[in-house]
């Protein structure tokens, strides 16, 4: 996992006479927008970026329209057992009969359910932990961070495994669940230090002079001038959630009727696919797995090199400055 | 003095946490689960064992959740972990300590192999800039380290064990030997070995590598990199004496630290290869509803993962004089 450090890049260094002191209200969202735009240069301008974003679009509108490109049913064992790739059966027939190109094209919604839908929910409860104990500082600080501290260093996949094996079976929601309680540790840490690093600027100190509520400072000055690091936590969060919950259900702690990646490789598994030559039902959800973790991965890598340009490639840059 | 007091009030306090949250977990769950566990076991182990886990999860004790606390505690802090129950009537202990060689010899070493070829690979693709090596390898490498590793060694098994035939790829030695030190049992348990550690060098490899470069790049861009360039000293000696040694500090802690995750880093691995180390039992213990075995092996993990953060905090400390400094 490539660390992601990245320099308040939001919000430059500038002498004392070149910095805004009152910022108007209107233009006050103005850094979340522009740290956006940032991202999406960013996407068309680093090949890695391209490449991260490009799969992640293209695995969210199978997720969204799963119908338009496979028109069997997933979990329905009517097709004869273990079929070869075919025109009818494009990647062949699962050992219990089922069509695996269906299963596959299915499989994804569940899965970018619970990337997303832990991803975001993790970096939420990171943004509120990490900002309010850098925000609020003295006890706060110590015992929000010390919260983090604990929860970073305790062992989340054994943590997730026992709290799985105690529910037995979990559906997309619990996995959710479980996997945002266990994994928000990481990101809140490194937020903290970066609103740590902006809790004196001049822009913030001005909103307090101005009067302006705690809470109106953390949600409209603070937090926007975050967006960078903001989108990169999700990104590891995501990560972590796919790799988390294909393996929780790959052991069986799913939920067996919902159709996705990890319970495909689970039934695969238990209905030696190895014997039966069904390398395909091993290999094929497999790389689906490895795709969606490669997007993640390559966006936050590519965004590590927007944040530190020592570690772009050299001949890129090369052929930037002769342009 | 102080640094090392702190980091030590620290290592307690996480430890305390986890055991609780052992103790919490059972009984906060919907429908408490050990109610399940010992309905189903019940019958199946004797009547004073039946009263002993009665008692460790709370069913039917009739006490207050305080004195039940006090009193798991002291079970823990005396080694008590009880029965095992997949496995009845062998103790939780006896299990754990046999499975924990396993573990350590199989993801210990491999784990120290990925960190010393990873370091090299990234020193090297971080030396020559814009080398083949250096262009190829990030995007590789953000890949490989993606690949769920327990996927890995289902597709291993296919080709270099359903396919080729070339190695075993079940169980942690061939059952019909007996554990010796004999030559032929040692080769019979490497044979084992070489499969499950390819996967997990290849999936961990990849983060060696790319925190070693990018440091590296980093640490190459400093003056005294420059100073040693104009000296005319050799190539060899700057990369290695000046750059990477600097470079390799921040990465140490990272290494002692996944030396901590060895025993619960490599759960799915045992699994895949049916391989008896600590992550293969956690699982079986899971599956079997064996609570008393899941809860020691969750406790043994943790405790390895927080005695390897203690050692890399103090062992940075002490290599490197900046963090002190900044603590």
């Amino acid at each position: 996992m490539a660390m992601i450090r990245m320099p308040s890049e939001a919000a430059p260094i500038l002498p004392p006479s070149q910095v805004p002191v009152v910022r108007p209200r209107a233009g006050s969202r103005n850094p979340g927008i522009r740290a956006l735009q940032r991202i999406w240069t960013a996407i068309r301008s680093n090949r890695k970026a391209t490449w991260g974003a490009g799969l992640l679009v293209l695995i969210c509108l199978v997720a969204i329209f799963p119908w338009v490109i496979a028109r069997d049913n997933p979990t329905a064992m009517i097709y004869p057992l273990s079929l070869g790739p075919s025109a009818r059966h494009l990647l062949g027939t699962t050992g219990l009969g089922q069509d695996m190109f269906a299963q596959i094209i299915w499989g994804a919604r569940p899965v970018l359910l619970i990337a997303f839908g832990a991803g975001l929910a993790a970096t939420g409860i990171a943004v509120l932990i990490g900002v309010a104990a850098a925000y609020l500082g003295g006890l706060w600080d110590a015992v929000l961070s010390l919260l983090t501290d604990v929860l970073l260093v305790i062992p989340v996949f054994p943590l997730v495994i026992v709290i799985a094996g105690y529910l037995r079976s979990s559906g997309t929601l619990v996995m959710i669940a479980v996997i945002t309680f266990t994994g928000w540790s990481y990101t809140a840490r490194q937020l903290r230090s970066q609103a740590l690093s902006l809790r004196n600027r001049d822009f913030l100190e001005a909103a307090r002079v101005r009067g302006e509520r705690r809470l109106y400072i953390v949600v409209v000055e603070i937090i926007p001038t975050m967006t960078s690091l903001i989108v990169a936590s999700f990104l590891t969060n995501a990560l972590y959630a796919v790799l988390f919950s294909t393996s929780l259900q790959f052991i069986g702690l799913g939920d067996p009727t919902v159709v996705s990646w990890g319970t495909m490789l689970r039934a695969a598994e238990n209905n030696e696919a190895f014997q039966t030559g069904q390398a395909l039902w091993i290999i094929a959800p497999g790389l689906c797995i490895v795709a969606l973790g490669a997007a993640f991965a390559l966006l936050n890598y590519a965004f590590d090199e927007i944040g530190n340009p020592a570690l772009r490639p050299l001949r890129r840059a090369r052929v930037k400055q002769s342009s | 003095m102080r640094f090392a007091l702190r980091r030590l009030a620290f290592f307690a306090l996480t430890l305390w946490v986890a055991v609780t949250l052992n103790f919490l977990l059972p009984r906060m769950m919907p429908g408490n689960p050990a109610v399940a566990m010992i309905a189903k076991f019940k019958g199946g182990v004797s009547p004073q064992a039946l009263k002993t886990l009665e008692i460790q999860f709370g069913v039917n004790t009739h006490r207050s959740i305080v004195s039940e606390y006090v009193s798991y505690l002291g079970n823990i802090t005396t080694g008590k972990f009880g029965t095992s129950l997949s496995e009845y009537p062998a103790s939780v202990a006896h299990i754990v300590l046999n499975a924990i060689p396993w573990t350590l010899g199989l993801v210990g070493i491999t784990t120290i192999l990925a960190f010393i070829l990873g370091t090299v690979i990234g020193i090297i693709g971080a030396w020559r800039r814009g080398g083949l090596l250096d262009s190829i390898m990030p995007p590789t490498f953000v890949i490989t380290s993606v690949i769920p590793y327990f996927w890995l060694g289902l597709v291993l098994i296919l080709v270099f064990g359903v396919q080729l035939k070339w190695l075993p790829y079940i169980n942690s030695y061939d059952y019909t030997l007996t554990p010796s030190f004999s030559l032929a049992f040692i080769g019979n348990v490497i044979q084992h070995a070489i499969m499950p550690a390819v996967t997990l060098l290849i999936t961990t490899i990849g983060t060696w590598i790319l925190t070693m470069r990018n440091t590296m790049i980093t640490t190459l861009a400093e003056d005294y990199v420059r100073m040693a360039r104009a000296k005319g000293l050799s190539g060899r000696r700057i990369m290695f004496d000046y750059a990477a040694r600097n470079a390799i500090l921040p990465n140490l802690t990272g290494f002692a630290m996944s030396l901590g995750f060895v025993l619960g880093g490599a759960i799915l691995i045992e699994l895949v290869f049916n391989y008896q180390g600590v992550g293969y039992w956690l699982l079986n213990a899971v599956n079997n509803e064996d609570y008393p075995l899941m809860q020691a092996l969750f406790l043994l993990i943790t405790v390895a993962v927080l005695l390897a953060i203690l050692v890399a905090d103090i062992a940075t400390a002490l290599l490197d004089p900046r963090t002190r400094e900044a603590s």
